[in-house]
């Protein structure tokens, strides 16, 4: 009897995975909006990017385009669920079907737009690589660092960055590689190495959460492109169209002067695009498998990509950021998203 | 009343009711069902990985790796590749798995004999090692030895100095590397002789005494035969040995052999931590011989050494050995954690950045666990022979 049982419940577990393919067919925005939420993968914990506040809320650059992508799908950019994750767990979480998108400031490149079954929906921030240093070292520039202890944080493109730039310098350095962000700036400040490598918005996070930040700064070389930006799964290209279109509308509407304050006066405008960026003409939505005003109340709710680049990480935040490249295309950056027409 | 009926049964039972044929049938079905499952789940992962885009195949292993590695065993750089990666991993565990389990065993006999001693402060020190060691988790002790002792340190300029050719920092700890010249091969030589000597002294040792009854004390001979033998070649060589000193470049020292914190962080914090439990059980095998034997050897008139080494350890081994073997095994799964402190063994090199940059998710965990299976079943086929070696023969 005993038998028995264990086999029928062995078949019960066998065709438990079955299911679990099976439920996979469903599209990604069905599966979301049976859920009533969306699912969203982030960072651990990197300020200006994705961070938990006092009270819980997430908050942050990357926080703020999955709440656009919320808002989009639901009209509320409170219904995402975050789920933190490594640079290591990131993309299995996203393959596995764990988490719906992924925004946790990563870079797009081709092995991983390639090989791993991914798309990357464009780019939310324009970064590129830099070294923090610990004063005591007395060094102005990266090309002095030959030699050099460096703490980088595992998984990451800057791991492969670090070594492609000292090698093609011809100087040596030794690398300490660790699981978390935190744990880099731990070893950095029991001076375990000389120098910190990531992307540049993230040292200026990261020596803000040093016990005395004067000790370090920041070197002004940059040494690699990381475009950041949100992440689906490969082969559901309705959902991919949506994350994309979503983040295009944020661009545009900075572009057309649509902040969340004006939105609402806005939707009486005559300039046809503004019309249709808000809904009032053509129908956007339909063709994404949205509401019509999806874009009206992704600007009205979360704010055009100005807003939430100076929410976020902009001058008057503690990361203190300026735009530079980052500003759109009219003010000399490249910040450029295509026409919503 | 049953067995009435089937014994004026002779044909027996029907099939169905034939427990022989049931089990048989309900074996196969298992192992039918066991494999289905198998090769359903890998099916069904093979064609998923396909239809979502997902690149499989252990292709990847050729392609360059592009990133460094702060210790290796062998050689390795940034331009090798990823197989490589693996390699430098599995070595490096290797190394801490090792040194831990030589460590844990020393320390682990040590205070477990000192917990028995009828020294009231030997007996409650190791007391309080053992339990103030084993109720703490490994990770928190691993943090403690990293971060604690690496703040203690002083930075590269400020070196703790030994004679001018040791360094101690909080980079790690450097000492100078021998490196051999021409001749070194008549030291290696003279050590091989060395060590048959001691052998055949041995054999003829005990040989002599069987005939005899007189003791040889092979121990005290063998020790001076192998060290004096090779140190004279040494000198008759003319010292063909030289001494690479760590010396201060730019911002950290170069030359020399290099202990990173990180190595030395894991090692200790493994080799604590598995000692207390060591400990445990070497006490509870020694208590399981019985007193009787000790005061049985004593009326022969072994001395007290004697007595632990000839009759009380090689009884007691018998209990210790099976858990014993389970220690080494968490040994070497729990250096896997060394990840948390950046220590680049196999889960940290291979499971961390290699999978991560080639996102070969599937292929990369199936070979790390692969490889951690296999060195744990290595440790326990070797102490399994050990174990038989030194069990009881009943015969």
């Amino acid at each position: 009897m005993n038998k028995t049982k264990s086999i029928v419940l062995g078949m019960a577990l066998v065709s438990g995975a079955f299911a679990a393919s099976s439920a996979m067919a469903a599209t990604t925005l069905e599966n979301v909006k049976e859920k009533g939420h969306l699912q969203c993968g982030v960072t651990s914990g990197l300020p200006g990017f994705s961070q938990p506040d006092e009270k819980g809320n997430w908050t942050g650059i990357d926080v703020d385009t999955c709440r656009a992508v919320a808002a989009a799908v639901f009209g509320d950019p409170k219904a995402v669920e975050f789920t933190p994750l490594t640079a290591k767990e990131r993309f299995t979480a996203l393959q596995s079907g764990e988490i719906d998108m992924l925004s946790r400031n990563t870079t797009w490149t081709l092995t991983r737009d390639a090989s791993l079954g991914l798309n990357f929906a464009g780019v939310n921030y324009y970064d590129g690589q830099g070294f923090l240093i610990n004063k005591d070292i007395g060094v102005d520039d990266a090309t002095q660092l030959d030699g050099a202890t460096v703490c980088i944080q595992s998984g990451t493109t800057t791991e492969l960055n670090l070594s492609d730039y000292f090698r093609a310098k011809g100087m040596e350095f030794k690398p300490i590689v660790f699981d978390t962000s935190e744990q880099t700036v731990q070893g950095f400040s029991a001076g375990r190495c000389d120098v910190l490598t990531s992307d540049r918005s993230q040292l200026a996070a990261l020596r803000s959460k040093l016990a005395d930040p004067e000790s370090a700064k920041i070197l002004p070389n940059t040494i690699s492109k990381e475009p950041l930006g949100p992440v689906v799964r490969q082969g559901d290209d309705q959902w991919f169209n949506i994350v994309k279109w979503v983040l295009s509308v944020q661009i545009n509407a900075e572009e057309l002067g649509v902040t969340s304050a004006n939105a609402d006066d806005m939707l009486k405008s005559d300039n046809p695009n503004i019309q249709r960026l808000l809904g009032t003409d053509g129908d956007m939505g339909a063709k994404l498998g949205l509401p019509a005003d999806f874009g009206h109340k992704v600007v009205k709710l979360v704010g055009n990509y100005g807003e939430m680049y100076d929410r976020n990480v902009g001058p008057d935040t503690p990361l203190g950021l300026d735009r530079g490249i980052n500003a759109l295309w009219t003010e000399g950056g490249i910040m450029y998203a295509p026409p919503v027409r | 009343m049953k067995k009435q009926t089937v014994d004026s049964k002779p044909a027996g039972p029907k099939p169905w009711y034939d427990p022989r044929v049931r089990s048989l049938f309900f074996q196969v079905v298992a192992i039918a069902a066991v494999f289905w499952a198998g090769w359903t789940l890998v099916e069904n992962t093979l064609s998923n990985m396909e239809s979502r885009g997902i690149s499989t195949g252990f292709g990847f292993l050729e392609e360059t790796a592009g990133f460094g590695i702060i210790m290796s065993l062998v050689p390795y750089d940034a331009t090798m590749s990823y197989g490589r990666t693996f390699w430098v991993g599995l070595t490096n565990t290797l190394l801490v798995s090792v040194m831990g389990i030589i460590a844990a065993t020393l320390l682990g006999f040590l205070i477990g004999v000192a917990r028995l001693s009828s020294n009231w402060l030997v007996a409650k020190v190791s007391l309080f090692y053992i339990e103030v060691i084993r109720n703490i988790p490994l990770l928190l002790q691993i943090f403690f030895w990293y971060f604690a002792v690496l703040g203690a340190l002083p930075s590269p300029r400020q070196s703790i100095e030994v004679g001018g050719t040791m360094f101690l920092n909080n980079r790690g700890l450097y000492v100078p590397e021998p490196l051999t010249q021409d001749g070194f091969g008549l030291v290696w030589g003279a050590l091989l002789v060395a060590i048959a000597a001691v052998v055949c002294i041995r054999i003829w040792a005990k040989k002599r005494q069987l005939a005899t009854g007189q003791i040889f004390p092979t121990f005290k001979v063998g020790v001076a035969i192998l060290v004096l033998l090779p140190v004279l070649a040494y000198f008759v060589a003319g010292s063909p040995l030289e001494w690479e000193v760590p010396a201060l470049k730019g911002f950290n020292f170069g030359g020399g052999i290099t202990i990173i914190p990180e190595l030395a962080a894991l090692w200790l914090a493994l080799s604590l931590y598995t000692a207390s439990f060591i400990a445990e059980i070497v006490r509870s095998g020694i208590l399981s011989v019985s007193k009787g034997q000790t005061e049985a050897s004593k009326a022969l008139g072994l001395s007290n050494g004697l007595t632990l080494r000839l009759v009380v350890i090689p009884q007691a081994m018998r209990v210790i050995i099976p858990p014993l073997t389970s220690q080494y095994l968490n040994l070497a799964k729990n250096s896997s954690l060394a990840t948390a402190i950046g220590y680049p063994d196999l889960v940290a090199v291979f499971m961390g950045t290699t999978l991560n940059q080639t996102g070969q998710a599937v292929e990369v965990v199936a070979i790390t666990m692969a490889v951690y299976l296999t060195i744990s079943l290595s440790i326990s086929l070797f102490m399994n022979i050990y174990n038989r070696a030194v069990a009881i023969k009943e015969r």
